[in-house]
């Protein structure tokens, strides 16, 4: 139960980052953006 | 026609640049999950079972790992070498492969679990740009071992609580350690993953009647308690002469010391408290784990050779010597091997009802002379019969 929640709120802090990504205008946090989400994306697909 | 707008196509290149990164890494991460090691088992190998029979709470996990039983044609007593408890202290599991591909028993029964902690051998330490995997060469070619990690794949597991308190005893320990094995035995069986490991290694323990347990390790250099035998109060006579004849008539010294009562979940402390057997943890120095270590790959894995730790045995900052030479992975593993010989040797002499003859294992002057990669079997000529996977 615990395991899937924290899936849930990987999920949704991935998300998160990809809407900020969208609504951002700086090319400095898009590319950071971009790099933190490559974690919260392995981690869903259960890759690391 | 819309005209595409700049951020658009800014967004959609840093997009494609993640993507980039997310598959390739991707695909290591699951070739490294899923890589298979083969096991070409010896004539000796009359059965494997699995975990999962021992504890069916374990049966179809990652942890569900084989048991090799090999069997002599005379009754006698029953020995269990634990490898991989600890992934990443790379001796242990070859020294336990070389018994499952070599040897023949003449008296009493060996078991051997090659993958004590599966799920840890999946995963290197995280932040740690560890190698995931190493490769020993052979006559006949080379063969592929995972690196593997000290703790549990937090895929298998997870999250760690604040604070790991050990069952049965309370006692509070690291966080973290709530995914090491050689932190949970004896283990429980509606605990966590590793805690349903210990168990189902306690209970195979107490159904085969296993008389003596060895645990291989291999320790830092910076760490007080290596090359050494650590032994249960039950195991001490057994250690103390066991050290004496290996360090009179091997190549090398052994240590022993003493299991201490108030450090819970260690195999050497909680086998020997909660089931019949002897438990005996061996340690051979592994230079790739030291804190001030050079350059972490795979050389310095398997030749144990580093600048940094010279220097800091120069400055007296080390608990086992290290020179040029450093300690080779064939160095490692004959310690163990070698080790296991006299302690059956000496259980043998001094248990004339319950007798455990092991012949053809390689000594350390043997590994020393030949290598490691000699007593590995080339799995393309094994029959399918002999070829297992891990």
């Amino acid at each position: 139960m615990v395991t899937f929640l924290y899936y849930i709120l990987s999920a949704y802090i991935a998300f998160i980052i990809v809407w900020n990504l969208v609504k951002s205008k700086k090319w400095q946090d898009e590319l950071l953006y971009i790099i933190i989400l490559i974690p919260f994306i392995l981690r869903i697909l259960r890759l690391k | 026609m819309k005209k595409i707008k700049t951020p658009t196509i800014r967004k959609s290149i840093f997009i494609s640049f993640g993507l980039m990164v997310i598959i390739s890494s991707g695909i290591n991460f699951y070739k490294s999950r899923h890589m298979k090691e083969p096991v070409v088992m010896s004539p000796g190998v009359t059965q494997v079972k699995r975990l999962g029979q021992y504890f069916s709470g374990i049966a179809g996990t990652i942890n569900d790992s084989h048991v090799y039983l090999l069997e002599g044609e005379q009754p006698g007593g029953t020995i269990l070498v634990l490898g991989g408890t600890h992934p990443e202290e790379p001796a242990g599991r070859l020294a336990a492969w070389i018994f499952v591909e070599n040897a023949m028993l003449e008296k009493g029964r060996l078991l051997v679990i090659l993958s004590a902690n599966k799920s840890g051998s999946t995963v290197t330490r995280l932040g740690g740009a560890y190698p995931p995997d190493y490769t020993i060469p052979t006559p006949w070619g080379e063969r592929k071992f995972r690196m593997g990690d000290r703790w549990s794949n937090p895929l298998d597991q997870w999250p760690d609580p604040e604070v790991y308190i050990h069952y049965p005893s309370n006692q509070e320990l690291a966080y973290v350690d709530i995914r090491n094995l050689n932190r949970t035995f004896p283990g429980r069986p509606n605990g966590t993953l590793t805690e349903k490991t210990g168990f189902a290694i306690t209970q195979l323990i107490r159904k085969e009647k296993v008389d003596i347990v060895i645990d291989l390790h291999e320790a830092e250099l910076q760490y007080p308690v290596i090359s050494t035998i650590v032994a249960h109060e039950r195991g001490q006579d057994l250690a103390a002469m066991a050290s004496m004849m290996i360090s009179g008539t091997e190549d090398f010294n052994i240590g022993m010391e003493n299991s201490p009562p108030e450090l819970r979940g260690l195999s050497h402390r909680e086998i020997g408290d909660h089931t019949q057997a002897v438990s005996l943890l061996l340690e051979s120095p592994e230079p790739m784990l030291d804190a001030c270590r050079g350059r972490t790959d795979r050389k310095l894995l398997l030749d144990g050779k580093d600048e940094f730790l010279v220097k800091a045995y120069q400055h007296g900052l080390l608990f086992e010597k290290i020179d040029k030479n450093g300690w080779p992975i064939k160095k490692r593993v004959g310690r163990h091997t070698s080790s296991i010989l006299q302690i059956t040797e000496l259980w043998t002499a001094e248990h004339s009802d319950k007798e455990i003859i092991i012949n053809n294992v390689p000594k350390y002057s043997q590994l020393i002379k030949n290598g490691v990669g000699v007593y590995l079997h080339n799995p393309a000529e094994a029959p399918p019969v002999r070829l297992e996977w891990e």
